[in-house]
């Protein structure tokens, strides 16, 4: 770990002019950046301490919907009551992530920022070029069980690990994000996670200077919430594959299927085509291959995951079956 | 004492204590949880300077130059300690010498090379990454990494009849390949020592399991001689082999602390814990059984290869059990061991059959498919009357027994034995089973027990307690001894100022120092009896007093009485076989969807001679039979590729089961006293409770689904790839 410098701001407006500067970081629950500064992954000049600043607040919004504040913790998150009733897929996706220890310190911000991350990320004595671009890539030629399918470059192949944000995308939940004498910006979960491409140092759209308040999500919808989480074991592993969906049936078809997925990207993986595919279906198996055939055309293994091909198809039809209540 | 003759009667019974074998919680347990029992790391010592070992990133080559300049120029470092007399790597357990020394001269990615160190942690761990090395790497293309990719060397071969004649005429035969995966201790405590010298003497703070070894290996590496050595080691976080010998950090911390002058602690990443400590080899393995008909095997042969560093002497006993479990006439018996450049290979709790049994015990259920013979049947109908090769009796064998109680306890369902019998939802439910078995180990041990005048007794041995509750069962034994009850107890472990104990591995800890401990009260008691005017056998103390009559305070007439007991394994192993048994019953749900299996409940039954205290010794049989679900189901190193490091390193990429993977665990302890395997009759239990259980798992996983899954760890991805397509 390298010294740092640390503040501890009591407004918003003097964090955003605090974290501006590149080589400064904000901590809430730290979690993930506590870490990768033991590890020299990050090395951040100044750590910018936001516990100070009141985010964390959960509340109703003018349009049925709820927002949750950026330093709400996991644990408050997953156990809010509105959550439990109307969004029971983020509060099921929480609870599938990390451990009660780590959920109780995450926030939701933190959340959305930890690293897309790999074994080599994490050893700095290996080349990656998410660490440090140029240096190669260690997991393509290495070993790549937990990596990515779906979206990768040649640059980087590692996979977004949070439950959370997979359960917002499939929700349609929007960060709330502001910065220094702005307006308050609004990034569709979708949007705030990037593919790799010859960037992957950059993980999401923040910039520097912008700090994430909260996150919100829409009026809750009809439809029956699934978060399934496919690993080895049964907590305290990321996901091997890990399907989001909300799904509504009308008349013996499908009339709405929200879906995204984890453990497949370098982000919460969400396919607008498979909803346009699926809504208006009469629930099949040939339905649900069809859309795994969609989902999965450009799927790409790399030796060690090519089983993460014939697992994701698995694990949307069961989802979908689960969902439709189809006998498979 | 040397025993070269069973103790068929023993003392224990004629006790009227009646403390031994009760489900006594550990004495240190409030301690532990309060956080008031100190770990190697957490001695309050003053002034003590921090440091940080620095590893080499490179496989195979020799450092050529550490530039310390930047790094001394940082703020508080001290020193960078490079001393040719560090280690490269860890003692194997029961070396009793230096292990490999010589740091510039690298094996393996990780190995430690230097130390950096500064007056604060922080300091030192920047300072550490500033260190700049130089070095020569041999070309990757040059070092073996895949122990499927070089010529092994053979270890050990055991040939009698003809195999491939058996197999050609059996009734019913199997032919298997298994692989296991390598295993890592992953111990809760990392690696740490605390060394300070006062310029003739050295004490050091550690965390190890054998001080009786380890005051040897660590004088040679450091070049004292070991009455100028003391180690102290009272409470372990976990040990599972890879504190067998002394390893990288505590040297380090030694040389650093004699060459300034300071105390010097050095703790291990948990990164590097897994980096440089010993890991369990992998294994292939080939089993081929024949029988006749009725199951009865006729041939039998079990081939592993295994790997280790070049120059390693030690190579995982994957067959160790095979030789003696079960009958058939024709035998072959063979292992290999492939030289690679991964950390060193060596001692994880159970060596040999953690990895063997299960391979083995899953041909055996092939074999019981195959020949249309109930598992649990079958099993019976192979025990040997004695030892398949050599005609040697066994000294006890409670297989049978586990085997019927284990079945009826579960209620094994021998109707059910085609695959696919039962589904729920989107689960396959089925059962499996697999015995049992470890070799019994004992090993010389010596510890004072003192009667000090207030009637109170203290036990004292330089013997460690790992976790496993030998502070307690060491005070039971003397209690029973001596009619006290436990609390006027006092037991002093972990320190080499005291009489050389067995250290604990092997599993042979308890009934090693137990018996060294049961001698010494057998002394005492002697003495007692001449003071009392009554012979020994006629001596009934209880509670502090003759029964009915002189107190011990009374007859100790205000002195302290201390006798030391010394006991050496005979050559009763030659004339007896002795091993521990067992069966393991497990039901799994696997998912149809994605293969995921999760363990419903699982029994385990196992014969471990006498038991010394019910409680800790369930507790050391559920930690193996949960090790047996991380073997079946999540553990496995993973080595890159490419330049051979070890890429899941700590406890988040590591998978050892957690809480929500384990069920409510049956343990079931079959009466069995075993007079050939130490004079308390007790046998090693530690590490019985892993060895096969993983197979009772992989063969519910078949039973459940019909995936005959080949390869531990049994993930998702490999219960889905061998399960027939629904």
């Amino acid at each position: 770990m390298r010294p740092f410098q640390y503040a501890r701001p009591d407004s918003l407006d003097h964090a955003t002019q605090l974290t501006a500067p590149e080589d400064t970081m904000a901590i809430a629950g730290g979690t993930n950046l506590i870490d990768l500064m033991k590890l020299q992954v990050e090395t951040p000049q100044e750590l910018i301490d936001i516990n100070r600043l009141t985010m964390g607040e959960i509340a109703d919004t003018d349009d049925g919907g709820l927002r949750i504040g950026a330093l709400a913790t996991n644990t408050a998150t997953a156990a809010h009551d509105r959550v439990r009733s109307d969004y029971p897929l983020l509060a099921r996706a929480i609870l599938a992530g990390a451990t009660q220890q780590l959920r109780n310190k995450a926030t939701t911000g933190g959340n959305l920022c930890q690293r897309t991350r790999c074994y080599y990320f994490t050893n700095i004595d290996q080349p990656c070029n998410k660490r440090d671009p140029g240096s190669g890539c260690g997991a393509i030629k290495g070993i790549a069980r937990l990596h990515a399918i779906l979206g990768t470059s040649n640059h980087c192949i590692a996979t977004y690990p949070g439950d959370m944000a997979v359960a917002m995308a499939a929700l349609d939940a929007q960060v709330l994000i502001t910065r220094e004498g702005e307006k308050e910006r609004t990034v569709p979960v979708r949007d705030f996670h990037r593919l790799p491409g010859d960037t992957p140092e950059k993980d999401n759209v923040l910039e520097a200077g912008e700090i994430i308040t909260g996150v919100t999500l829409p009026a809750p919808v009809e439809g029956k919430q699934i978060y399934r989480k496919v690993r080895e074991r049964s907590s305290y592993a990321f996901a091997l594959v890990s399907v989001a969906a909300v799904v509504a049936m009308t008349d013996g078809r499908i009339s709405r299927a929200n879906l995204a997925f984890g453990g497949i990207a370098h982000k919460p993986w969400h396919d607008p085509r498979l909803s346009e595919l699926l809504v208006g279906e009469t629930p099949s198996a040939a339905v649900f291959d069809k859309a795994a055939d969609l989902l999965l055309e450009d799927a790409q293994g790399y030796g060690e995951n090519d089983f993460k091909i014939p697992l994701t198809r698995r694990a949307l039809a069961a989802t979908l079956a689960d969902a439709t209540g189809v006998e498979l | 004492m040397k025993q070269d003759q069973p103790a068929t009667d023993c003392k224990l019974d004629q006790m009227s204590q009646d403390l031994l074998g009760k489900p006594i919680a550990r004495s240190e347990g409030l301690a532990k949880v309060t956080g008031t029992a100190p770990y190697a790391a957490e001695y309050p010592v003053d002034n003590c300077l921090e440091g940080v070992l620095v590893t080499a990133p490179f496989a195979r080559g020799t450092v050529t130059d550490i530039d310390t300049q930047a790094c001394l120029a940082m703020d508080g470092v001290v020193a960078v300690v490079e001393d040719e007399r560090m280690t490269a790597r860890a003692a194997q357990g029961t070396a009793g010498e230096a292990p490999v020394q010589q740091p510039r001269t690298v094996c393996y990615w990780g190995q430690p090379i230097a130390l950096v160190v500064a007056e604060t942690f922080e300091q030192a761990r920047d300072a550490a990454k500033h260190l700049v090395i130089s070095f020569d790497a041999d070309d990757l293309d040059d070092v073996a990494f895949d122990p499927n990719a070089v010529d092994p060397e053979n270890k050990e071969s055991t040939s009698q009849g003809d195999l491939t004649r058996a197999m050609n005429e059996a009734s019913s035969n199997v032919d298997a390949r298994l692989t296991t995966s390598g295993h890592a201790s992953a111990a809760m405590e990392p690696h740490a020592a605390i060394a300070e010298w006062d310029g003739s003497k050295l004490t050091v703070y550690a965390s190890l399991q054998m001080l009786n070894y380890n005051i040897a290996e660590l004088a040679d590496a450091v070049d004292l001689e070991e009455d100028d050595v003391r180690l102290i080691s009272r409470y372990v976080g976990g040990g599972f082999g890879s504190k067998l010998g002394i390893s990288e950090e505590t040297v380090a911390a030694a040389i650093a602390a004699m060459q300034l002058e300071r105390p010097v602690r050095v703790v291990m990443s948990r990164q590097q814990v897994f980096q440089c400590i010993m890991r369990r080899s992998e294994t292939t393995q080939r089993l081929r059984l024949a029988s006749g008909d009725d199951g009865a095997l006729t041939g039998f042969g079990h081939y592993a290869l295994v790997s280790n560093l070049p120059g390693e002497e030690f190579a995982e006993p994957v067959l160790q059990s095979s030789q003696f479990l079960y009958a058939g006439e024709n035998r072959l018996l063979e292992m290999d061991v492939a030289r690679v450049h991964r950390m060193t290979a060596g001692s994880v709790r159970a060596p040999g059959e953690a990895v063997g049994m299960p391979a083995l015990e899953v041909a055996m259920d092939m074999l019981a498919e195959e020949a249309g013979v109930d598992p649990v049947e079958l099993r019976l109908r192979n025990i040997p009357e004695n030892h398949p090769v050599e005609g040697t009796p066994f000294s006890s064998h409670k297989l049978a027994e586990c085997l019927k109680q284990g079945a009826e306890a579960f209620n094994w369902d021998s109707g059910k034995r085609k695959p696919r019998h039962t589904k729920d939802g989107e689960w396959w439910i089925g059962t499996g089973m697999a015995s049992a078995a470890r070799v019994h180990n004992v090993s010389e041990a010596k510890a004072r027990v003192t009667l000090k005048a207030d009637g109170t007794a203290m036990v004292e041995t330089d013997m460690t307690d790992i976790g496993t509750g030998t502070y307690t069962i060491l005070g039971q034994v003397a209690g029973e001894m001596l009619g006290l009850p436990r609390d006027k107890v006092l037991v002093e472990l972990g320190d080499t100022q005291f009489p050389r104990g067995s250290g604990s591995g092997g599993s042979w800890g308890a009934a090693s120092v137990g018996s060294a401990v049961f001698v010494a009260c057998q002394a005492l008691r002697k003495k007692l009896a001449e003071r009392a005017g009554v012979s020994e056998d006629e001596l009934s103390l209880k509670d502090g007093a003759i029964s009915g009559g002189t107190s011990l305070v009374d007859l100790l007439d205000g002195k302290d009485l201390a006798e030391e007991g010394h006991y050496e394994p005979g050559d009763i192993d030659e004339d007896f076989v002795a091993a521990g048994f067992g069966a393991y019953f497990a039901q799994v749900r696997v998912n149809r969807f994605t293969g995921e299996t999760r363990v419903e409940r699982m029994t385990g039954a196992f014969g471990f001679g006498r038991v010394l205290n019910e409680k800790t010794a369930r507790s050391q049989c559920i930690g193996g039979m949960t090790w047996s679900i991380g073997v079946a189901l999540t553990e496995a190193l993973h080595f890159d590729p490419v330049d051979g490091h070890l890429v899941n390193c700590d406890l988040a990429e590591y998978h050892v089961p957690v809480h929500r993977d384990v069920p409510d665990l049956d343990v079931i302890m079959v009466e069995e006293r075993d007079p050939a395997a130490s004079p308390i009759q007790a046998k090693g239990i530690g590490e019985l409770g892993m060895c096969g259980g993983a197979a009772a798992i992989a063969n519910a996983i078949y039973n459940a689904c019909g995936a005959r899954v080949m390869d531990f760890p049994m993930t998702p991805d490999r219960v889905l790839a061998a399960m027939p397509y629904d």
